[in-house]
């Protein structure tokens, strides 16, 4: 079954539209969407070193992802506004990932397969580690749900609850390294943010409560995934963009019903 | 026993000292109100307790095993994030349907359970935060300005029900807060707090005292005095006058 490039790659948006349901309704709810897309570009920097360094694109990806996450948190509050200084690092790290990418003389390197996604291209092996990412993220923030619900409403509640919200910050940056570097192979580093943010907004229409708004958004990117796939073999166009532009119409579609059913209430 | 004890509390952000030496406690059953202008680290010094914020020096010890129920100064709904009432007081604490709606009986609001959280009014949504913090029969309410929103009938009312939890629940309470009029008659004891205890006593006691007027001057009996006060006087002479046992 696994022998088929297309069930190969289906099989990849899953897991990557599984990974950022929960994860993309905490970056929405917690405004952090110009945070996931800033890691998403220093994630281009993590593929040059790879290549570089000749390690996996997985590891150098997540490392970077990491260390840009981090550091952020980190820099937060201190001088700089958060978006200033979200816009200073994501397009250092994607110019400097730029440029080292061109100085890797001997290898060619396709470059857009980074930047929009090669999903047709995911292997078994890489579907080992779009799968096991997966996994880890959602049974990571499954794990912390109740105490990330909390520290996103209010960081003393979550104090005098007993428990450190900075700890669930950090539940969510790591999560964020890991999708970041799974999603990379599917949506490529430009495109990873509307993954998480997408159907995570369009949700929001259908949803009553928190794990519902979850559970609906990874429906929603999973039949974008699907679909998505369909219409870029029918069409040919390229896959990882395809799978985006039906989300943002399911978003749109969405939207509409939303806006209606709340014009009427 | 005493439920919490400061001592020698002292807070600093980076080169800014916010308390200085501050000694307070919460026994059993009162109500305590902390009143000062902005800025004299009043929300510090709750956060302290809570252990949100270190101190730099001196020490918070609680009670064993002491429960703390927490009502935020403000707790903001993102419109993206949808969540019912209960879902909202269920996230912390394992508890039945049924506590939740005893702890909005209580909290004067029996009939939210199933609303969402972003459709409640600002009075509905506090009292919605003061049963989630009473819905685990806490030792102690932390309310850090509570009534910030809500009108003058609004925050009366919702006094009256803090009085009534002390009365049903015989917890003990601490809080912050700006309106001076209506926490004087409501608390047992207040301190007087910019940046160190100016003085502290019952009600009555703290009104007269110096330190206070000083603060808040007089005239208005506080109430209105707080949007005028200096913001930066300053306390080099000596306390020499306890207003506390002065009142003994």
């Amino acid at each position: 079954m696994l022998d088929d490039f297309m069930t190969r790659a289906t099989l990849a948006g899953i897991g990557v539209a599984f990974a950022a349901a929960p994860l993309g309704c905490f970056v929405v709810w917690r405004r952090m969407a110009y945070f996931g897309d800033a890691t998403a570009h220093a994630a281009i920097l993590g593929v040059a070193l790879s290549l570089t360094f000749q390690m996996s694109i997985f590891t150098g990806a997540l490392a970077v992802a990491l260390i840009m996450a981090l550091t952020v948190t980190l820099l937060a509050g201190r001088g700089y506004a958060m978006d200033t200084l979200l816009g200073v690092m994501a397009h250092s790290a994607l110019a400097f990932g730029l440029v080292a990418v061109s100085f890797l003389s001997g290898v060619r390197i396709d470059l857009m397969a980074y930047l929009f996604g090669d999903i047709l291209a995911v292997s078994r092996s890489d579907l080992v580690v779009i799968w096991g990412g997966a996994v880890l993220v959602v049974a990571l923030i499954a794990w912390r749900w109740s105490q990330l619900l909390t520290a996103t409403l209010n960081e003393e509640l979550a104090y005098a609850s007993g428990f450190d919200p900075k700890r669930e910050q950090l539940v969510l940056t790591l999560s964020l390294a890991v999708t970041v570097a799974v999603a990379i192979k599917v949506v490529g580093v430009l495109l990873i943010a509307a993954m998480l943010i997408i159907p995570a907004a369009a949700a929001r229409n259908l949803a009553r409560s928190p794990e519902s708004m979850a559970l609906i958004a990874a429906g929603i990117g999973t039949f974008s995934a699907i679909a998505g796939l369909r219409a870029a073999y029918v069409f040919d166009t390229p896959a990882g963009p395809s799978i985006v532009c039906v989300a943002a119409v399911l978003f749109a579609c969405f939207s509409l019903v939303g806006w209606r059913t709340q014009g009427r209430a | 026993m005493t439920l919490v004890s400061v001592e020698n509390l002292s807070v600093r952000y980076g080169a800014n000292t916010v308390l200085r030496h501050v000694d307070m406690v919460v026994e059993p059953g009162e109500i305590v109100t902390i009143v000062g202008p902005n800025g004299s680290g009043k929300t510090s010094l709750l956060r302290a307790i809570i252990g949100a914020t270190k101190p730099s020096v001196g020490q918070v010890a609680l009670k064993p095993g002491l429960k703390i129920g927490y009502v935020p100064q403000k707790l903001h709904v993102d419109p993206t994030l949808p969540i019912s009432v209960e879902r909202f007081m269920r996230l912390t604490d394992r508890v039945s349907r049924r506590q939740c709606v005893e702890a909005l009986e209580t909290a004067g609001v029996p009939d939210l359970l199933k609303r969402q959280m972003s459709q409640l009014s600002g009075g509905q949504f506090q009292r919605v935060l003061l049963a989630r913090a009473l819905i685990n029969q806490p030792d102690v309410l932390l309310l850090d300005e509570a009534t910030q929103g809500l009108d003058q009938r609004g925050s009366a009312g919702f006094y009256q029900q803090i009085e009534a939890v002390r009365r049903e629940t015989g917890c003990a309470i601490l809080m912050i807060s700006h309106e001076l009029h209506v926490v004087m008659s409501a608390s047992d004891r207040v301190i007087c707090l910019n940046g160190h205890v100016c003085c502290e006593g019952s009600p009555a006691v703290v009104a007269s005292a110096p330190e206070y007027r000083a603060l808040f001057g007089t005239g208005t009996g506080g109430a209105l005095a707080l949007y005028r006060h200096e913001h930066d006087h300053h306390h080099d002479h000596d306390h020499d006058v306890n207003p506390k046992e002065a009142a003994e």
